[in-house]
């Protein structure tokens, strides 16, 4: 979600964020609600059909979501041989599969501010208890940002740690991030007043 | 590197009103640290460069100008609108661009960025829209409209935090060593950038040669302002002071 948006004009793409969340949701209860597996199987054709024909997206990017869950599936398959039985085995891992397929064409099919537009509508009836959506959707937005950011800075550290000759320090890379992360959030507070955050507006504009 | 087309929309549009900011007997403090006294002065001109040694107060000086900072003591006015009270029009007309672009870009993806301060603006969709376009399309950017700012160079990083600023087009905007953390490539791109604005700007850095085509320099020292000319007067000043 930080990086898998693929612009495109497919009718995917164009497809609501907030239908595509609907979609996704309805597809994890049916998967669960109906374990057999011509419905896993024929859900998973759907959504490869869905990410691959509609939205071309490259496989690549889908196999990139795949890829780092790929053990852990092969290793609940295991578990499943020895417990249970290799239908029910094959039955629990394409539904998780298709689940983390479906939720990759949806980010890769949908805008970071689309998807933090949905959160925002969904906490709308919160207002009522003081909850202002547009913020909560900003500390979305920002989360998804500076996740990278601070990765980078983690990186940067390590890496100077190692030029002294220090190694495997992971507790001591904790207090030198700390105080880089705090004055970031220092400056970055700054910016938001700078850009106006304290004028955010209770809903976002729509179009004339 | 795409630089699309330089500063064109900006040399094509109609300049905008000039904007004077007035200091009036300040001081800051941190605590029990004044980094900052007894400043006094009006800014009417339109290139306003500011130089000085780390600690010397600049910083601070750059953050008064649009109430990201209000004085321990005295009084900011811009245009008349008191900085300690008014600040939310005040940050209307004077924008801040910051060393580091990686603390004042706030959404992920470039194009989301550039629409945040419009969207805080409470400006219409549509002319959101138009404008997030207009800036990407000047500052080179259009091509990475969706793309992740992470990914971005330094200098296409800096580009995005000073569209970010331009596109809710404040009259005059304040830069805190805008090239400090650029390559020579990207300090001119930055320079050329701040040449071409129809905004008022003020400049803080410690690249003296952006200030060669300036209309005045301040220089601080130990949080007071030690000298205040032409370009040609005070960065011979200050250079020899260091020396």
């Amino acid at each position: 979600m930080l990086s898998l948006y693929a612009p495109g004009t497919s009718p995917v793409h164009r497809t609501r964020a907030g239908l595509k969340l609907a979609a996704l949701a309805a597809l994890g209860t049916g998967l669960f609600a109906l374990p057999r597996i011509e419905v896993v199987a024929a859900a998973l054709v759907g959504v490869l059909v869905a990410g691959l024909v509609v939205a071309r997206l490259p496989a690549r990017a889908l196999w990139a979501q795949v890829r780092p869950v790929w053990l852990l599936l092969a290793a609940l398959f295991g578990v499943h041989l020895l417990v249970t039985d290799a239908l029910t085995g094959t039955v629990t891992v394409l539904r998780l599969l298709t689940l983390v397929l479906a939720a990759a064409v949806v980010t890769a099919t949908t805008r970071v501010t689309a998807l933090v537009a949905v959160v925002e509508w969904l906490l709308r009836p919160l207002e009522v208890v003081g909850v202002r959506p547009a913020r909560v959707g900003l500390m979305v937005a920002m989360t998804l940002r500076f996740i990278p950011v601070v990765a980078e800075r983690a990186a940067r550290i390590r890496e100077a740690q190692a030029a002294r000759g220090a190694s495997g320090m992971r507790l001591g890379l904790l207090v030198p991030l700390l105080i880089q992360v705090l004055q970031l959030a220092s400056t970055l507070g700054e910016a938001l007043d700078a850009r106006g955050a304290d004028d955010v507006p209770a809903r976002r504009p729509r179009r004339a | 590197m795409h630089w699309g087309r330089r500063g064109a929309a900006a040399a094509d549009a109609p300049p905008l009103p000039r904007t004077a900011v007035e200091l009036r007997d300040v001081t800051h403090a941190y605590g029990e640290r004044t980094v900052l006294s007894d400043v006094t002065l009006t800014l009417t001109e339109s290139r306003i460069g500011v130089i000085g040694a780390n600690g010397s107060g600049k910083s601070t000086f750059a953050r008064l100008l649009n109430g990201l900072v209000v004085p321990t003591a005295g009084t900011v006015l811009v245009d008349g609108l008191d900085t300690r009270t008014q600040v939310r029009e005040v940050r209307r007309q004077v924008g801040f661009v910051f060393q580091d672009p990686d603390a004042q870009i706030v959404h992920p993806t470039v194009a989301e960025d550039v629409a945040f301060g419009p969207t805080n603006q409470g400006r219409p969709a549509d002319e959101i829209a138009r404008r997030v376009d207009e800036v990407l399309d000047r500052y080179g950017l259009d091509g990475h409209r969706d793309h992740p700012a992470h990914l971005l160079s330094g200098g296409q990083k800096q580009l995005l935090a000073i569209a970010g600023v331009l596109v809710m087009e404040p009259q005059r905007v304040v830069f805190d060593e805008p090239t400090t953390l650029l390559d020579l490539v990207n300090t001119r791109r930055v320079a050329e950038v701040i040449e071409g604005l129809r905004q008022d700007v003020v400049v803080v850095t410690h690249h003296l040669d952006l200030l060669a085509r300036f209309d005045r320099v301040l220089v601080f020292e130990d949080g007071r302002l030690a000298a205040d000319g032409s370009p040609a007067e005070a960065v011979p000043w200050y250079v020899a002071r260091n020396a």
